[in-house]
């Protein structure tokens, strides 16, 4: 039988793993994290002409209220263990962008004895947008690509031989 | 005053301490290691040179030569002349008198130096790494510099993808 119509017309049926991921992802406030020219794209990103608040998400001066680690930039090694304590203070459910290719994989400044030769190698990464600088475009391609990611995750089930979950 | 009659004044006061004359776009002077600050102080405080600005200071790696030079950048913004003046130190045991106390500016200047190539400014007022980390090893612009194959556990080769 379909519930079809059969409904008063202010009450939407859903799943409740869609309903909680569509609230989280249409509020991915991102951590403003800017290390070298890839943050100015960001910038532009966020700003009125790209505009990521459309997304929900907007820019938060502190790991403690983000969800969203956005790596634009040159990470290098001093850095690199910085950024690890800043993403150990991010509430879980907590994600990454790694943006540009120098926090890909090291870019240009590989070969640099002071470079951490990508991101991946201190913190996991969702998604890995390309360029150098990535246009606004590609970073909110990047975002949408981690919305997408986002609305696949499951909360209610357990999978295989995962214990449940520890409760207070 | 063009770089000939800086050379000959200070050759003047300090006879014996200075080397001859390169000419160039920067011409310089090479100085003795034990008369920099003496000669600094000199070219900061007369009246005809005035060298109130160290624009730049820098070091330089010559393995072959088992030295390394330190070079300072001069620059008079009363008289509007300019001099470059260069000091060796030896490779295996870098040390040299601070310009800290003619030029304040230095002492940021000598911890880079000191940071990249090793160079021990004696009487620096704060002589401690200013790029990398406290805990770095090495002083990476040294031609025999070897990369380290991790830091804190982060490897520094990235395998290739290919």
């Amino acid at each position: 039988m379909s519930l079809m119509n059969t409904m008063p017309e202010f009450l939407v049926t859903t799943k409740v793993d869609e309903m909680l991921n569509w609230t989280r992802k249409s509020s991915l406030w991102y951590m403003l994290f800017g290390l070298a020219c890839c943050a100015i794209e960001m910038m532009q990103t966020g700003g009125p002409r790209a505009d990521l608040d459309r997304f929900g998400a907007v820019p938060r001066a502190t790991p403690r209220q983000s969800d969203l680690m956005i790596i634009a930039g040159t990470l290098t090694l001093k850095m690199a263990l910085r950024t690890k304590l800043l993403y150990d203070q991010m509430p879980d459910p907590k994600y990454v962008i790694s943006m540009g290719s120098c926090s890909n994989c090291g870019g240009l400044f590989q070969l640099a004895y002071s470079v951490c030769d990508g991101v991946d190698k201190v913190l996991p990464v969702d998604v890995y947008v390309p360029g150098c600088p990535p246009r606004p475009e590609a970073l909110t391609e990047g975002l949408l690509k981690l919305q997408e990611k986002m609305m696949r995750e499951k909360w209610l089930v357990r999978r295989g031989n995962e214990p449940a979950p520890a409760r207070a | 005053m063009d770089a000939t009659a800086i050379h000959a004044r200070l050759e003047a006061r300090f006879p014996g301490a200075l080397g001859p004359l390169v000419a160039g776009n920067d011409p310089a002077i090479t100085v003795r290691p034990q008369d920099i600050v003496a000669v600094a102080t000199m070219l900061k405080t007369d009246r005809e040179l005035a060298f109130d600005c160290l624009s730049n200071q820098s070091g330089v790696d010559y393995p072959k030569r088992e030295e390394i030079e330190v070079v300072y950048h001069l620059f008079s913004y009363g008289l509007r002349h300019a001099i470059v003046l260069k000091v060796g130190v030896p490779r295996d045991h870098p040390r040299l008198a601070t310009v800290s106390g003619v030029w304040r500016t230095a002492i940021w200047q000598e911890r880079e130096i000191f940071d990249l190539l090793g160079v021990v400014f004696d009487g620096h007022p704060d002589l401690r790494r200013i790029l990398l980390p406290e805990d770095w090893v090495g002083h990476p612009l040294r031609k025999d510099y070897v990369e380290p194959t991790e830091y804190h556990g982060i490897s520094t080769k990235r395998e290739s993808m290919l």
